[in-house]
């Protein structure tokens, strides 16, 4: 425990002065719009590319919507067909190897579980998203409720 | 090489799975922690902290840090679901960059309007901003003193602020963010039911047999709600859905009837479909004859302008008349909307007749319950009162209101517009329970309420939002502080008004934020500011829905909330420093106390011991100022407000509901209100009873279709639209901290009509300029997302603090609710 803490506090001591002494040192405080006076502008970056690996990222906790791993251009959702679900469908993901939709959405507003699909979860990007290849414009130092375990296991291990 | 994405997945199940194991090494099962002492997480529920939905959300914290949220299964406003930005509300308060220190711009260890922000304590901070305070006081009185305020503050600091403008500095120059939200939507409420907010509620989508969305894309800014709104359509295959807007959008997506008209055209839509009633003979007359009142409102009523803009000195009602109207017959109203034919209507919107009676049938048919929703299409208009008006107009007409599943509702865009902004009455003109500055006798009751000599409030309405950067910029107002928002990036015209109002060396501008964003960066003092769970909360929402949290973890170190600098400012005014001596002299108990004493601990906000904050919850506030200060504030506010068909709870009954929907009578919330049998403030035997209005009768107006204050012309040809993204929360200050949602949509595009870009010689992606008579700002072409523009429109979205389209938006407003126009401005697109 102690040493998580001493690493915390670490980390928090090294974030603000690092933060501070770039603030310290320039007006331009804005982080999202980098060294830029607010009555000019920095040349737009290119439109980035959708990662398309296919490779599933980690959720940050159990109940976050997975991201979605490829692209989605053309897939159409509306009143009369949805795409994603003609892959990711319980009786759909044998051939396309898809993961399955959570069980949840098979339930409706008051928790009973449907033959399909609940239509309140028909708009899959309404929870689900593609990732453009961009790096974070700003670091964020959420803490994953594993690390914190693994960091007090270790701890009484110590001890 | 055709490949589709089943086939490719399938070809390479083994290799992916092979990589998978070569990541993940067979775990042993004593890897796996299982102890409930280390896996316990220790749950709570919050109101999410983005859009005016009002989703419950259940939080775990392990460790004093915020480790995951999920939908609340308790919530009857979402049922456990959240959209992607509610599920990744975990992450919000971990942006690296939160600000830990007071920063004031100094040059030579001095302030300097030109210096370099410098870290100082919070001591420090308040002085300057006591000294910068007073010196203005000194030099411009209480005018010179202005506020900027928030629709995401919570109850109590919305409350708070108000009373220390109000009655502490005397100035009414305190206005909210909701001013360029939810205005319109105060001002068509207010004109017709003579009371604010919605009737119905979220309820009225599972017995509605048909939804008409006006000028809002639920589908990305009130995300749950559309999915209650998708599975009724989905679920009951007779319901019907139609979608106005002036381009296609995710909502269109559900619509049976799409219709994309020429912006401002809304206006002569609604009367037509108030015509379509008359004509095929379907007026419910029992009840207008019952119920309502007609009048003919006055027109050419200016587009809020400065005065000195040629079409302000065009306009024949551009001041007090403005909101004048007449008494008239149903005839004479029913003349009025005649000249709305399917026809003429359909010349001047582009919706197709066929489309146009099909909307109207919706409407018309007494078989039919209809539900009508709007945001910020009707709100963010040059005639937005009007608009609100004129919805009203179909379902009195037809009768089509305060019944299950018969509902015109007024979507809110913030968390707490309608709890803070609206019921608090944070706005220049507002007291709270909607009462108004101007009204003595509404003066004299809060004056009472608050403790404060007669005379107190100043009766003349303050500066509204679009006032204060003109008067900012005129340098006639010298001190200001922001809270809880980012006008820099969201308030129209930024070039003329907003910038150099901020940066006129007469003024003294102070930010409270958690993250440095542009509004710091064009402030003078930046104040490190606590959010969401760091706080003890109460948020209400659209369907008048209170809702309560308490304090969750700890703020950073350095950070604290928007109500605790409010409330430890005041102790910097011994209340001769602020009122005169003929005030003090009706109230001499007062002299010699600082403004803290006469308006916080004033044995009542104080009333509420600190034993009664629960002792295993964090309440840094209650601690710092010894006794249960949210408990107090709240209390004291819902004074004005019980009695008076504003009824909440007590305080403590919001931390065991999730939420409840006011007038809260016995114990019981309203769903539907102005309807016998389910509001308990209708008389009995009266059926249905519009009570804000004095004889019981709301009015149905007569207004026109006016044309905007700008449309394309030779040079600018292209309508600008500009609004919100579903991955981020409003300019983006939180949402584009968090890793997933950046990615997810990282820069604001200009979503343009591909024919359009052809015959300009773009493609996707090319960099170009939108260029108004105001500014410029520059972008890339998207020409197949997820907004699909007519030919003659473009839309970008404003949540990016590297593009900030607000450079090239106008800042006209409608006169009546002072609420800029967001959606219509005339641009030329060009390639850079």
């Amino acid at each position: 425990m102690k040493t998580m803490i001493n690493h915390l506090v670490k980390t928090l001591v090294l974030s603000i002065l690092f933060t501070t002494s770039v603030l310290a040192a320039d007006k331009h405080v804005a982080t999202l719009r980098g060294e830029v006076n607010i009555d000019t502008q920095a040349e737009p970056s290119a439109i980035a590319n959708t990662v398309n690996k296919d490779i599933k990222q980690g959720r940050n906790y159990p109940m976050q919507p997975p991201v979605i791993p490829h692209k989605i251009r053309n897939y159409e959702v509306n009143l009369n067909s949805n795409k994603c679900m003609s892959c990711h469908s319980r009786n759909r993901t044998e051939e396309s190897q898809a993961p399955m939709v959570s069980v949840t959405h098979y339930m409706d507003r008051d928790g009973n579980f449907l033959a399909e699909i609940s239509p309140r979860r028909y708009f899959c990007n309404q929870c689900h998203a593609p990732q453009k290849d961009v790096k974070p414009l700003v670091e964020n130092t959420f803490i994953d409720m594993h690390t914190l375990m693994k960091s007090k296991v270790n701890t009484k291990n110590e001890h | 090489m055709t490949i589709n994405r089943r086939e490719f997945i399938k070809a390479n199940a083994v290799a992916a799975a092979a990589t998978v194991a070569g990541v993940s090494i067979p775990a042993k099962a004593s890897n796996l922690i299982t102890s409930s002492d280390v896996t316990k997480l220790k749950w709570d529920k919050a109101p999410c902290r983005f859009c005016g939905t009002g989703c419950s959300v259940n939080v775990g914290v392990m460790d004093g840090k915020v480790v995951a949220t999920h939908g609340d299964i308790k919530s009857p406003v979402n049922k456990g679901l959240n959209c992607i930005k509610g599920y990744f509300l975990s992450k919000i308060m971990y942006g690296k960059d939160r600000l830990t220190t007071p920063l004031l711009r100094m040059k030579n260890g001095k302030f300097d309007k030109e210096g370099d922000f410098t870290p100082i304590t919070w001591d420090a901070a308040f002085d300057i901003m006591a000294e910068k305070t007073k010196q203005t006081l000194k030099e411009k009185g209480p005018t010179g003193i202005g506020m900027f305020g928030s629709g995401q503050w919570t109850v109590f600091e919305g409350y708070a602020a108000s009373k220390l403008m109000k009655a502490g500095f005397r100035s009414n120059n305190i206005d909210p963010n909701a001013r360029h939200c939810m205005a319109s939507a105060v001002g068509g409420f207010m004109r017709t039911f003579g009371i604010d907010e919605p009737m119905g509620c979220y309820d009225d989508i599972e017995a509605t047999d048909a939804m008409v969305l006006w000028g809002s894309n639920m589908a990305e800014m009130h995300p749950i709600l559309w999915t209650r709104i998708t599975d009724r359509r989905l679920s009951a295959p007779h319901v019907k859905v139609a979608v106005l807007s002036t381009y296609a959008h995710r909502s269109s997506d559900l619509a049976d009837n799409s219709m994309i008209f020429t912006p401002q055209t809304d206006l002569a839509i609604l009367n037509f479909i108030a015509h379509y009633i008359i004509k095929t003979d379907r007026v419910n007359k029992d009840f207008v004859n019952k119920h309502t009142n007609f009048k003919l409102g006055n027109t050419d009523i200016g587009y809020g302008l400065r005065p000195e803009h040629h079409l302000e000195q065009k306009a024949k009602n551009n001041g007090k008349t403005a909101g004048g109207s007449s008494p008239i017959n149903f005839d004479q109203y029913a003349k009025f909307v005649s000249t709305y034919t399917a026809e003429y209507v359909s010349k001047l919107s582009g919706v197709p007749v066929d489309n146009l009676n099909a909307l109207a049938e919706l409407y018309a048919d007494p078989k039919t319950k209809v539900c009508s929703f709007w945001t910020m299409g009707f709100n963010q208009h040059t005639r937005g009162v009007w608009a609100n008006n004129l919805v009203y107009n179909i379902h009195l007409l037809t009768g089509k209101i305060s019944t299950p599943g018969n509902s015109p509702f007024s979507l809110t865009g913030q968390p707490s517009a309608c709890g803070t902004a609206r019921e608090v009455g944070t706005f220049s003109h507002r007291l709270p329970a909607d009462m108004v500055v101007n009204n003595k006798k509404h003066r004299d009751l809060s004056e009472k309420l608050w403790k404060v000599p007669t005379g107190t409030i100043p009766p003349k309405p303050g500066y509204h939002a679009v006032l204060q950067n003109r008067k900012l910029k005129d340098g006639e107002l010298n001190f200001y502080w922001s809270m809880c928002n980012n006008n820099m990036q969201a308030a129209a015209n930024l070039n003329e008004e907003a910038y150099p109002g901020y940066r006129n060396p007469k003024n003294f501008i102070v930010v409270s934020d958690p993250y440095p964003t542009v509004t710091a960066q064009a402030a003078d003092l930046i104040l490190p500011t606590a959010m969401w769970v760091e706080k003890e909360g109460v948020y209400g929402n659209a369907e008048r829905r209170t809702q309560a949290w308490y304090q969750m973890v700890e703020a950073p170190q350095g950070a604290k909330s928007d109500l605790w600098q409010l409330v430890e400012f005041s102790k910097r005014f011994k209340i001769e420093e602020v009122w005169p001596q003929e005030l003090l002299d009706k109230n001499p108990t007062y002299k010699g106390k600082s403004m803290y004493e006469v308006l916080y601990k004033n044995g009542q906000v104080d009333k509420f011991s600190i034993n009664q904050v629960p002792t295993d919850r964090l309440n840094d506030e209650a601690r710092h100022f010894g006794f249960y200060i949210q408990k107090g504030l709240f209390e004291e506010y819902a004074s004005f407000g019980r009695g008076k068909a504003h009824d909440l709870a007590d305080y403590d009954r919001y931390h065991q509901e999730r939420g409840l929907r006011w007038p809260v009578v016995d114990g019981k919330e309203t769903l539907r209100r102005f309807k016998e049998g389910s509001d308990p403030y209708v008389e009995a035997g009266s059926d249905f009873q519009f009570y804000g209005k004095k004889d019981g009768k709301a009015i149905i107006f007569a207004l026109p279709y006016e044309p905007p204050a700008e449309s394309p012309d030779a040079e600018f040809d292209m309508w600008l639209s500009t609004g919100r993204v579903l991955e981020h929360w409003h300019s983006g200050s939180m949402t584009q901290r968090v890793p997933e949602l950046y990615k997810a949509v990282p820069d604001a595009l200009v979503y343009m009509h591909p024919d359009d870009a052809k015959s300009r010689g773009m493609r996707r992606g090319d960099l170009v300029k939108i260029v108004s008579r105001r500014g410029e700002v520059q972008t890339r072409v998207e020409t197949r997302g997820r907004n699909k523009p007519p030919k003659g429109l473009v839309f970008m979205p404003w949540f990016d603090a590297s593009r900030l389209v607000n450079k090239v938006t106008l800042d006209a407003t409608d006169p009546l609710s002072k609420q800029t126009d967001f959606k219509k401005c005339a641009v030329k697109v060009v390639k850079v």
